[in-house]
């Protein structure tokens, strides 16, 4: 047989891929599977498990502490879509304009704070919003000139609107990107046909350029609600991994991790695990449902 | 009021905004930058610099270093070099199993071909939280707890990569060109390796930046698998040096000033790979 055969092929393409899927069959399916028998079990810690059946989940229903970290995990996420996507989506429209003096410079500051990631922000944003000592506080007492605003206690008082704010700074000009990537897609033909036509900026906004924009937003929408609703290093740091008072700042995957690894119930974390993972795959569902009733209409 | 100043008046306004919101985004940086130079006592005299009798009424000489030296001194070092060790391994294995296993997906001929890349794009679906407590009992159950194996092992296979590749590959590997490399007598692995990855190039860049960032920023990971201080990363050494010590917040900054350097330096020699694979994430839809 030649070396050239096509069974040489095969077996290039199964050895090229070996490695792959043994680490993807031990990392990713089996933890998959075993998170479904996990959330049927009560355990303490990785060696004790007792199987409880549906427990795990008939006590979370009941769970008070579980429907505040899902409140709050909602509050945080509509706080992004709705303050922070309008805002990144203004901000591409003002830069996307040739005219425009500097707009690359500002393009490259706005995306800065991605580039810290996460946790660093996180951290930067902990010392930012400390009462007394914090930038927060002391910009707005140097601008008002009234002291007792260094007292304001973000952390401790307004945890909600602290995260909304910190990932306000983080994330407005990551989304701006996809925007601006977006409005690359805009027909400039069309835009001055309408123009010429007599059409307002608002109206060439709402009839050219949102639905050419459409199916990236789309997609930055959902970026965003699977990014938020799995909101857990922000707060974690912040609050120095409890709750935060009365449980004010506590998220769904704090939850979880609280459950897992601090009390040791591996069982229940998987249950919220699932409970989490349902609701994202159910708003996966609904957003694709959406998209193709839009598009059957038209 | 003509039409003319009109748009001359917005211009200004608009540009008013964008230097107010660039103000809002730059301002945190340089309070970072100065009171990592401030020590404990100069940190609330003056919200940036000191005030004394310097050039420009700054009191220059109570700059220190000090905060960076004491970082040292606690074994930051160790943990900014655990870091490096891990994001770089991670992007490079990460990037070259989900290069190979992509282009396999995409260019040959097996059975079952159709099914691993449904398993494969199907998986990612997943939410990655759903797997932090199954993973930490298999990790338990492997004695990977506490071993930097624990941690890496897991990055190697991103099924994401897989995706991506696949898509790259399709888009700029003309099949008449592996088919004229093996007339000519070139190994599948030479094909791969000379024809294919070449051609990928600018998604191998985006890949190995978004795999080193991801383990750069990783944070839940290694705060779960890895126990002994020694082993910990930036993310992890940085939340537990703020548990410790939360009011000492020049050395907190400083701390933050040596997480994130690192990162910016790669961004400023890396920018158009960058951006291109912060958002190669848009094609997912």
């Amino acid at each position: 047989m030649s070396l050239r055969s096509p069974d040489r092929r095969v077996v290039f393409a199964w050895a090229a891929m070996t490695p792959f899927i043994v680490l993807f069959v031990v990392f990713m399916v089996y933890p998959l599977i075993q998170s479904a028998f996990l959330a049927l079990n009560q355990t303490y810690g990785p060696e004790t498990q007792i199987f409880v059946g549906t427990k795990n989940f008939e006590l979370l229903i009941e769970d008070p502490v579980f429907w505040k970290a899902i409140r709050n995990t909602l509050i945080y996420t509509l706080g992004s879509l709705f303050i922070q996507l309008p805002l990144a989506f203004g901000l591409a429209l003002v830069l996307n304009s040739r005219r425009l003096r500097g707009r690359s410079i500002y393009r490259l500051i706005f995306f800065s704070p991605q580039l810290m990631g996460l946790v660093f922000v996180s951290v930067l944003g902990a010392l930012a919003f400390e009462k007394r000592a914090g930038l927060v506080n002391r910009t707005l007492a140097w601008i008002t000139t009234d002291a007792s605003l260094l007292e304001i206690d973000w952390l401790q008082s307004y945890i909600m609107p602290t995260l909304i704010l910190i990932s306000l700074w983080l994330y407005v000009g990551f989304n701006m990107i996809y925007f601006l990537a977006a409005l690359q897609n805009v027909d400039n033909s069309l835009l001055e046909a309408a123009e010429i036509d007599g059409a307002g900026p608002l109206n060439r906004l709402q009839h050219v350029i949102i639905p050419s924009v459409r199916p990236v937003a789309t997609f930055v929408v959902l970026l965003s609600m699977i990014g938020s609703l799995q909101l857990f290093e922000l707060p974690y740091i912040l609050l120095q991994g409890n709750g935060g008072p009365n449980n004010q700042g506590l998220t769904i995957v704090m939850y979880l991790y609280q459950n897992g690894f601090e009390l040791g119930d591996l069982g229940y974390a998987s249950a919220v695990g699932w409970a989490l993972a349902l609701m994202l795959i159910g708003l996966a569902l609904i957003q694709i449902w959406m998209v193709r009733r839009e598009e059957a209409m038209r | 009021m003509s039409s003319e100043r009109r748009s001359k008046v917005s211009r200004s306004v608009t540009h008013l905004i964008l230097l107010l919101l660039a103000t809002i985004v730059l301002l945190p940086y340089a309070w970072l930058l100065v009171a990592s130079l401030k020590s404990r006592e100069d940190f609330f005299s003056g919200m940036f610099f000191p005030p004394g009798d310097g050039f420009l009424g700054i009191a220059w000489d109570s700059l220190t270093l000090n905060n960076y030296t004491n970082l040292l001194d606690m074994g930051f070092g160790r943990a900014a070099i655990n870091s490096i060790f891990y994001a770089s391994t991670s992007a490079v294995f990460a990037t070259f199993l989900s290069a190979a296993t992509g282009y396999v997906l995409a260019k040959s001929k097996f059975r079952g071909r159709t099914l691993m890349t449904l398993v494969v794009l199907g998986s990612l679906i997943v939410p990655p939280t759903l797997l932090i407590a199954p993973s930490y009992e298999l990790l338990y159950h492997l004695g990977l707890l506490d071993s930097v194996w624990g941690l890496l092992l897991p990055t190697f296979a991103p099924a994401f990569g897989v995706f991506l590749f696949r898509q790259a590959v399709q888009q700029s590997v003309p099949d008449e060109l592996i088919e004229a490399a093996r007339i000519d007598g070139c190994s599948e692995i030479g094909i791969f390796m000379v024809i294919v990855m070449p051609l990928i190039r600018p998604m191998i860049g985006a890949f190995l930046l978004i795999t080193f960032l991801g383990m750069w920023n990783n944070f839940i990971s290694p705060q779960i698998v890895l126990q002994s201080a020694s082993k910990q990363p930036l993310s992890v050494a940085i939340a537990q040096l703020r548990g410790v010590y939360r009011t000492d917040y020049g050395l907190l900054m400083a701390a933050t000033v040596v997480s994130v350097a690192p990162v910016a330096v790669l961004f400023l020699v890396l920018q158009k790979q960058f951006i291109s694979g912060l958002t190669s994430g848009a094609v997912k839809g």
